[in-house]
Parts: structure tokens; C-alpha cells; sequence
């Protein structure tokens, strides 16, 4: 049976199983690949997309739990690249090897649109979930504070 | 990948010049080190035209020139220029999160007065008989490719300066380039870039001695750290293009499972459930190599399914039986007892200066430490994984490849290809860090392909595979004993290392070789009378690998504990104390050091790259300067100091700590004091040190892979943790020492993770009092009572 929902706007509709974790989903079957394997148990936050516009973990969601739902990946967060979020990731150059920004920035976009103007500790809180291993937390941080407060 | 749309620019050098030698195909120039230095006017006089101009003559030798197929100094195979101006540079290292595939072609556009905003980036495939040298490690890149990229820059540049004044019918001299055109220096003429292409890049290319590179005042680029992240935008919107984002039509995903213990074989498997599976469809073993495997594949049995989630379903459902081999004995605790029942014995003398054990036994004190450290795994963001497509005779791979042509050598060797009928494409990497140096992961891939008849596959490995069959980072135990005399001098130093070496990987071995010993052991700077280094045998049971700086880690940090444990035992500032023992500002000579056989000087001459106590000394200063050394803090927090030299940089850090009741470290501020030559990207330098005091930190509280059984016990972020932003170094503030562009520049990618263990350390026991000599530091110990 075929599971509906919406990525980017955009009305899908998947034959497959249900209990596949949205990740492989979105990454083999819709070609979106701009969300990202890193750990495959929640442990790391590289597949962070939005579901119905909060910030979920793509390996760990099953596909049945997203039909008739929204999802928002990378790829639809703004392609341009004008959210606020990615603006304040360029400016402040935080990417090294990039490969688990997508997931940095769905986390970080998803809590601005929760707290306008989150304190260090919440910026902390929210974003302990996603690893980089190049190191660039410092720079996401202030990029976070700078997406907030534009300075 | 082509530049067909471009005017066609490869064609060799049209000028001969006694400097450059063309291969036999004559595709490429490949220059070398004694023609290089004759070409440079090293070998004779040279007389500079244009003030302010330097000559190509001002240019020194570096490690570039002997690495395998050295360097290539050809504009026509690295920039095109397409008639509407767009200027296409080709990246041929690999981009892992330094910033190279930016970097190095930012040097090029500088020198060639191109304009930024109107250069494409393209990125070479693994080819080094075209484009030289392409292995992206040991903090490299810029060190050996700054000079060439200036010389094809300014190669470029005086052709398109060239071509106006043949068409305007002036000569060369009353022409200049700017940004992206060139005009009459009287102001009647300009002329695009792209509209001078076809006719500069026609012209021959000068020879190699009579290439003026710009004056340092007129950089735009170089030095300045004004230039983003080619890849930005399509890193921040998602595009950005990793091994793992490849997809090609019809391609199959792959999974397999390997060894659990080096060496190991698979028995028997029953593959029947798996195939069951809906969405897998085949089942295929991989066949192994014997141990030293080298970066062949370790065998295993792959599932291919149509996607990855069926492939990991059919993976769960294999029934395998394994034989484990002799390996299957190795355990971290049992392993580590024997490292240090070693290092308490002689090994094998690697430097002998004066006479420690006459000192030793004349000494009024000896002081005796020993510091340990386990495997540690990369964990590089994007998982080990290639695409391959193996048909008809050919293999294209598509791989996160930091060694694109060892990997296209290697397919080429265990398919029985002719190296002429392999591409392999090099993506964007999520994470390099020495573990994509191997490419195990593309073999696996192509070899699927193969056997499934040439259907496109891509192999991923899983975090569990990444993290339990590594190319591990030695696991070691260095002892340190000083002896000291009546006035508190060091007389005598004997460094003793146990570590399972990086040869092993290769061949039969159980003593370090010059690379490894050059990393901290026999290169230390100290000025102490009596030195003396010794490296004890052990084998290896898993493989060893390089990991970013490699046996500095472990170097750096028992070293840097002692000397603070010393200055401590002797009642001294652990800051006037390092200086003295670093001692005056001097070039070390390596044969009055004792050092038996060649000093590893990373691959870099050492008259150009010397080890200097000054800058030493300097990089010492500036930390402790910037941090505030000496300040009264409050109670359980501390600054601890670190210095070392590697990559041919010398980096000193002073990390700030606080400790609290349940033993948790913060890090409020960590001061990282840079000198890396002249620093060509102080942007990205700062991000790679930024980045260095995490890893750092990561590796000081949570990094080891033990081993039981032959088998690794970690296997996830769940037990092999990372540091997160719940506590993350607050502040880290690299302060780069400032040098013109003759002062060569030197690593940046490396040298900063060394430093912070110990720094941290250190700092650790100002805190506390609390001596920490073995990594990961288990902060239960650090409790309040
Ligand atoms: S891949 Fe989903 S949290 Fe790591
Ligand atoms: S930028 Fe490389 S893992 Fe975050």
C-alpha cells in the first residue's frame, strides 16, 4: 500500500515499507540527498529534517509515521540559500567538510521558529544532538545567534 | 570530467625550457627536484626584472617535487578560459573540510588576475601523470602547490598580456593586467579575459625562469582570507555532492559485513533470509586479503539490495561463521601491559646524544612517567562508501577518495585492469582525517559491480563497520625518565615508544620507521645534553593507520605532561621552565642530535624547513601572552600550556578549564598561538584550529577503541562519543603569527590537534592536582571528594 505525505511542497507517494526510517527514503527513493546518514540510531543529528515543521531525526522516523504529514528537508528549507539560518552560515564561514551542516541547520532553523531569541544554554540544549566532527561548533553557535539577533 | 565547452587548452608547453622534462606520452610536464632548482636560478645568478616583481628565482624547494609523479607547473592542464570570460580551475586535491579545492585555486586566480566571482572550480579525477601529485594528507597541499600555483598564474597572466599587445600591436610593456582584462597602461585599450582567451592560451607558455610573479603589495586573495567556500552554497542548500549522494541509474545499494578480527575469514554463511528479504538482490561474498591487507578489502559478505534499507534488513539476516585467526587473541588490557612491560626494557636506540645512562646515574633526581593512549577511529561525518560501475573492461568509481590515484591503482590491481581503462572521480568528502587516504571501501564496490555484471553499485559502510573495522590509530605507551641535577638542570632525557607501527599495514613489522619516530620522539627540540630515544618491538593485530597528526598525538602529549610534571617536582613556572628547556632561539643541526638515520622532516627539505627554537619560543610567548598566563584562578579551574611542532608548523596552546563537583571539564577558552610559515588562508587556517581543539578535545575525554576477543567493543556515537555543543570548547582563538610570502608556508590541517591534549591536561592538574597520564582522561577521577 502506497504511504502519502509531502516533501518540499510537494505531494509523494511511496510503495514501500512502512516501517523504513524516512532517511532512506528520502535519499533512495526521492533522491533528495541533501539529508545526510551519519550514525543510523539517533545518535548524531546528519538526517535532522522537519516534520510538520519541528525537528525530527529522518533515521529513526518510519515512513508510516509521516503519511499525511509535511517534511522538510534541506533541499526545501530555502534553495536558494536566503533563510536567515543558511545567510549567518555563510557569513560567518562555519562549514569545514559540510557534510553535516544540513542537518546543523534544520535543527537550528527549527528552533528559531520556536524561540526567536534563544539563550546560550538553549542554543546548547538544542543542538547537543547533532555531532561535527570537523569541529565547527563554535561558529554554529554564533551563526545561531547571529540568524537570532543579526549581530 | 571535460572542459569541452572551453577553449581547448591542453596541449603541452610550446616552449622548451632545460627546466622541464615531457614525459613520454607528452601529455605532461613533470619537473624534476634538480632541474626545478637549476630552472629556479638557485644553480646560478639571476638578475630581477621589474621592481617590486619577483622573479619565479625567488622560489624554494619543497617535498613536492619528489612525491610520487611530483608536480605539474602546466597552465594549459590546470585553467581554461572560456570566451565569456569564465575561468575554470582544476582542483586536483581533495577537499575534506580544509578548504583546499578553494584555497589553491585562489592562489592561482590571484597571480592570474582573475576575478573571483567569475571563476569555476572543477575537480580533477585521480590522474597524477596529468596533474602530479594528488595525495591529500600530511597537511601538504598548500606547502608543495603554492609555488606552482603562482608560477601557471602568472603564466597565464603574461599570455593574456601577450595577446592584447600583439593585437593592439604595442609591445608587452605598455600592457597590464588587472582584474580580469587588460588594458594599455595609457588608458586607450582594454580587453576582456575572454576575449583574449583563444589567442593567450595559443601562445607558448613561458619558460618557467622567465615567469614574474606579482609583488606581495598586490595580492588580493593571497593572505587575505576575504574568499568563501567555493562550495558554500551548495554545502548550506543541501546540493553539495559526497560520495554518498552519488546516484546513477539502475544503481544498487550495498552493505556487507566484515571480519569482526583482523585477519579473519568468512566459514560458511547462509544466505537464505537475507535474500528473502524484498528489495535485496544478491548476496555476495567478498573475497579477503591476507594479512598485511594494505588497503585492500578485508572480505566479508555483501548484501545488494535496490535500497539501503533493504540491504541493512537483508544484512541482520545473514548467518555467518568466521574464522578468526590468530588475532583473535588481541585485548587492549592485556596489550597494554605488555606495552609497558617493553618500555621499561632498552629497545632499539633511534637517537643517541652524549651519554644518558652516565647521566642518568650522576643525576641528584630522576624523574620517571609513562603516558598511554588506545586506538581511536576517524569517524569521519560521511561514512567510508564508493560507487562503481565495472563492464565491458572498465571500471569508472566514484569515491570521497583523499588518494584518488592509489585508489585507481589499487582497482586497476585487483581487477586485473590496465590502469588506462580506470577513472576514478573524486567527490566532496565528509571527513577525511587519514581513514579516506585507503581505499578499501572502492575496491568492495567495483568488485560488486563486477560480479553483478556491471550494474552500478555504491558500498556504504555503516557507522558500526566504520567504527569496529578502522584503520586504527596506534594504541601506545611512552616513557619518559629525566635526570636532574643539584641546580635543577635536566642532564638527561630517555624517551622510550611502544606502538604498533603503520608499516604493519604494509608488511611484517613491529618497530616504528622514520615517519613515526619523526613525530614527536627523535625530533624533540630540548636543549638538554643527554638525549636519548628508544622504540621496543610489538605486533600489531589490527590495522593501523594514519590518523590527522599520526603519532604526534601521543608525542605531544607525554611529553608536554612531563615537562609540566617537572617543572611541578622542581617547583618552577611550567612556562619559564619550557622555555629553558626548549633553550635559545637556534636552527637544530640533526646530526649533533644524535638521531640515527635520516630525521622525517615530513617529507620537506630541512634547509628550508629547519626546526627553530625561536619560533618555538615565539609561538610559547604569544599563547601564553593572549591567554593571560599567570593569572590567579579561581578554585578547580586552571590553564594548562602545550607546545609542538609538526607539519613543519610550530603551534602552542593554553586551554582554560573548570572542573566541577562530578568531575565534568569545562573548557571556557583555549588560546592556539600559529606558526605555519605564511599563512595563505588565515580563514580557513582559523577554522582548521578551531576544529583542531575539538577533535582535540574529543580525543582527550572520550576517544578509544578497546578491544576483546580480537574484536573492537565500540561501535556507535552511542560508545564511541564525540564532543557535542552540550560541552564543546567555548572560545578557541588562534592568534597566527604574521610572515611575509618568503617565509615558506608550511602545514595547517594537522598540527593544531596535537597540542590540545596535553594543554588540557595540564591544566586539568592546576585545577586539581589530579596528574592525568593516560587518554581518554576518565573525569570520575576528578570528583570533588
Ligand atoms: S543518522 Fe540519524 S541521528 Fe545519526
Ligand atoms: S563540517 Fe564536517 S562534520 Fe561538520
Amino acid at each position: 500500500m502506497a504511504i502519502s505525505f509531502n516533501v518540499n511542497g510537494r505531494p509523494v507517494s511511496l510503495e514501500a515499507p512502512p516501517e523504513m526510517p524516512v532517511l532512506w527514503a528520502l535519499r533512495d527513493l526521492l533522491n533528495l540527498t541533501g539529508t545526510k546518514y551519519g550514525c543510523g540510531i539517533g545518535a548524531c543529528g546528519a538526517c535532522t529534517i522537519h516534520l510538520d515543521g519541528k525537528a525530527v531525526l529522518a533515521c529513526v522516523v518510519r515512513l508510516e509515521e509521516v503519511a499525511g504529514r509535511a517534511v522538510t528537508t534541506i533541499e526545501g528549507l530555502d534553495p536558494d540559500g536566503n533563510h536567515p539560518v543558511q545567510r549567518a552560515w555563510a557569513q560567518l564561514g562555519v562549514p569545514q567538510c559540510g557534510y553535516c551542516q544540513p542537518g546543523q541547520i534544520m535543527r537550528a532553523a527549527a528552533l528559531l521558529a520556536e524561540k526567536k531569541n534563544p539563550t546560550d544554554a538553549e542554543i546548547d540544549q538544542a543542538m547537543a544532538g547533532n555531532i561535527c566532527r570537523c569541529g565547527c561548533y563554535q561558529r554554529i553557535h554564533a551563526a545561531i545567534r547571529l540568524a537570532a539577533t543579526g549581530v | 570530467m571535460q572542459l569541452q565547452s572551453f577553449v581547448s587548452l591542453r596541449e603541452p608547453w610550446a616552449t622548451a625550457s632545460a627546466a622541464v622534462a615531457s614525459s613520454a606520452d607528452g601529455a605532461f610536464i613533470n619537473v624534476s627536484r634538480r632541474s626545478f632548482l637549476e630552472a629556479l636560478g638557485l644553480a646560478g645568478a639571476f638578475v630581477l626584472a621589474t621592481p617590486g616583481a619577483l622573479r619565479a628565482a625567488e622560489t624554494w624547494p619543497t617535498g613536492g617535487e619528489t612525491m610520487p609523479h611530483g608536480l605539474v607547473i602546466d597552465p594549459k592542464v590546470f585553467v581554461a578560459i572560456s570566451p565569456d570570460g569564465t575561468v575554470t580551475i582544476t582542483a586536483h586535491r581533495s577537499e575534506m573540510g580544509t578548504g583546499v579545492r578553494t584555497s589553491l585555486p585562489m592562489v592561482l586566480a590571484d597571480e592570474m588576475g582573475a576575478d573571483w566571482s567569475r571563476v569555476k572550480i572543477i575537480q580533477a579525477p585521480g590522474d597524477e601523470p596529468t596533474y602530479g601529485n594528488q595525495d591529500t594528507d600530511g597537511s601538504r597541499s598548500m606547502r608543495h602547490h603554492i609555488q606552482s600555483m603562482r608560477l601557471m598564474g602568472a603564466a597565464v597572466r603574461m599570455m593574456l598580456e601577450r595577446a592584447a599587445a600583439e593585437r593592439w600591436g604595442v609591445p608587452v610593456a605598455q600592457v597590464e593586467a588587472r582584474v580580469h582584462e587588460v588594458v594599455e597602461k595609457d588608458g586607450t585599450r582594454r580587453a576582456g579575459y575572454g576575449e583574449l582567451a583563444k589567442a593567450a592560451m595559443d601562445l607558448p607558455v613561458p619558460a618557467i625562469k622567465d615567469i614574474l610573479l606579482k609583488p606581495e603589495s598586490a595580492f588580493r586573495y593571497i593572505g587575505k582570507g576575504n574568499v568563501p567556500l567555493y562550495d558554500m552554497k551548495a554545502i548550506i542548500t543541501g546540493k553539495a555532492i559526497y560520495g554518498t549522494d552519488v546516484r546513477l541509474p539502475g544503481m544498487l545499494y550495498a552493505v556487507a559485513v566484515r571480519p569482526p578480527v583482523y585477519g579473519g575469514k568468512v566459514k560458511s554463511f547462509d544466505a537464505r533470509d537475507a535474500k528473502a528479504v524484498p528489495g535485496v538482490v544478491a548476496v555476495i561474498e567478498i573475497p579477503g586479503t591476507p594479512e598485511p591487507a594494505a588497503f585492500m578489502p578485508m572480505g566479508g559478505v555483501a548484501v545488494v539490495a535496490t535500497n539501503t534499507w533493504a540491504a541493512l534488513q537483508g544484512r541482520e539476516k545473514l548467518k555467518i561463521e568466521w574464522e578468526d585467526g590468530p588475532n583473535a587473541t588481541y585485548d587492549s588490557d592485556v596489550y597494554r601491559k605488555t606495552m609497558s612491560t617493553i618500555a621499561a626494557q632498552e629497545g632499539k636506540v633511534v637517537r643517541n646524544q652524549g651519554d644518558v645512562e652516565k647521566a642518568l646515574q650522576s643525576a641528584a633526581k630522576v624523574i620517571a612517567a609513562e603516558y598511554y593512549q588506545p586506538h581511536m577511529a576517524h569517524a569521519t561525518m560521511e561514512v567510508p562508501n564508493a560507487t562503481a560501475v565495472v563492464k565491458d573492461g572498465r571500471c569508472e568509481c566514484w569515491a570521497p577518495a583523499q588518494s584518488p590515484y592509489a585508489v585507481r591503482k589499487d582497482l586497476a590491481k585487483f581487477l586485473g585492469l590496465d590502469i588506462r581503462d580506470v577513472t576514478v572521480n573524486v567527490t566532496l568528502l565528509g571527513g577525511g582525517f587519514g581513514r579516506k587516504s585507503k581505499g578499501d571501501f572502492a575496491i568492495e564496490a567495483a568488485y560488486l559491480s563486477k560480479v553483478m555484471g556491471g550494474v552500478p553499485v555504491q558500498m556504504m559502510w555503516t557507522r558500526e563497520d566504520d567504527i569496529r573495522n578502522s584503520y586504527y590509530h596506534t594504541t601506545s605507551v611512552e616513557r619518559i625518565e629525566a635526570g636532574i641535577d643539584t641546580n635543577g638542570k635536566v642532564i638527561a632525557w630517555r624517551h622510550r615508544s611502544v606502538a604498533p607501527t603503520i608499516l604493519s599495514t604494509f608488511a611484517p613489522a613491529e618497530y616504528q620507521f622514520a615517519i613515526e619516530l619523526g613525530m614527536g620522539l627523535v625530533d624533540n627540540p630540548f636543549d638538554i645534553p643527554n638525549i636519548r630515544c628508544e622504540n621496543g618491538p610489538i605486533k600489531n593485530h589490527v590495522r593501523i593507520g594514519w590518523f590527522r597528526s599520526v603519532s604526534n598525538i601521543p608525542r605531544a602529549f607525554a611529553v608536554q605532561c612531563f615537562v609540566a610534571e617537572l617543572a611541578h617536582a622542581l617547583g618552577r613556572d611550567h612556562k619559564e621552565f619550557l622555555l629553558e628547556l626548549i633553550g635559545p632561539p637556534r636552527r637544530l643541526d640533526p646530526t649533533a642530535m644524535g638521531i640515527i638515520g635520516e630525521l622525517w622532516n615530513y617529507g620537506d627539505p630541512y634547509e628550508v624547513f629547519p626546526i627553530d627554537t625561536g619560533r618555538l619560543r615565539a609561538v610559547v610567548e604569544l599563547a601564553c601572552e593572549k591567554a593571560g598566563w599567570g593569572r590567579a584562578m579561581p578554585p578547580r579551574s586552571g590553564l594548562g600550556l602545550a607546545v609542538h611542532r609538526s607539519f613543519l608548523t610550530y603551534v602552542a596552546s593554553v586551554a582554560e578549564v573548570v572542573v566541577e563537583k562530578d568531575g565534568t571539564v569545562r573548557i571556557p577558552r583555549i588560546d592556539t598561538a600559529v606558526d605555519c610559515g605564511f599563512p595563505v588562508n588565515p580563514e580557513r587556517i582559523a577554522a582548521q584550529f578551531e576544529g583542531a581543539a575539538v577533535m582535540g578535545m574529543t580525543l582527550c575525554f572520550h576517544s578509544a577503541v578497546t578491544f576483546k576477543n580480537g574484536r573492537a567493543e565500540q561501535s556507535n556515537f552511542h560508545d564511541y562519543e564525540m564532543v557535542r555543543m552540550t560541552n564543546f570548547p567555548r572560545e578557541v582563538r588562534v592568534h597566527i603569527v604574521p610572515h611575509r610570502y618568503t617565509t615558506p608556508s608550511a602545514g595547517v590541517g594537522e598540527p593544531g590537534v596535537p597540542p590540545i591534549a596535553p594543554a588540557i591536561a595540564n591544566a586539568i592538574f592546576a585545577a586539581t592536582g589530579k596528574r592525568i597520564r593516560e587518554l581518554p582522561i576518565d573525569t570520575q577521577l576528578l570528583r570533588e571528594a
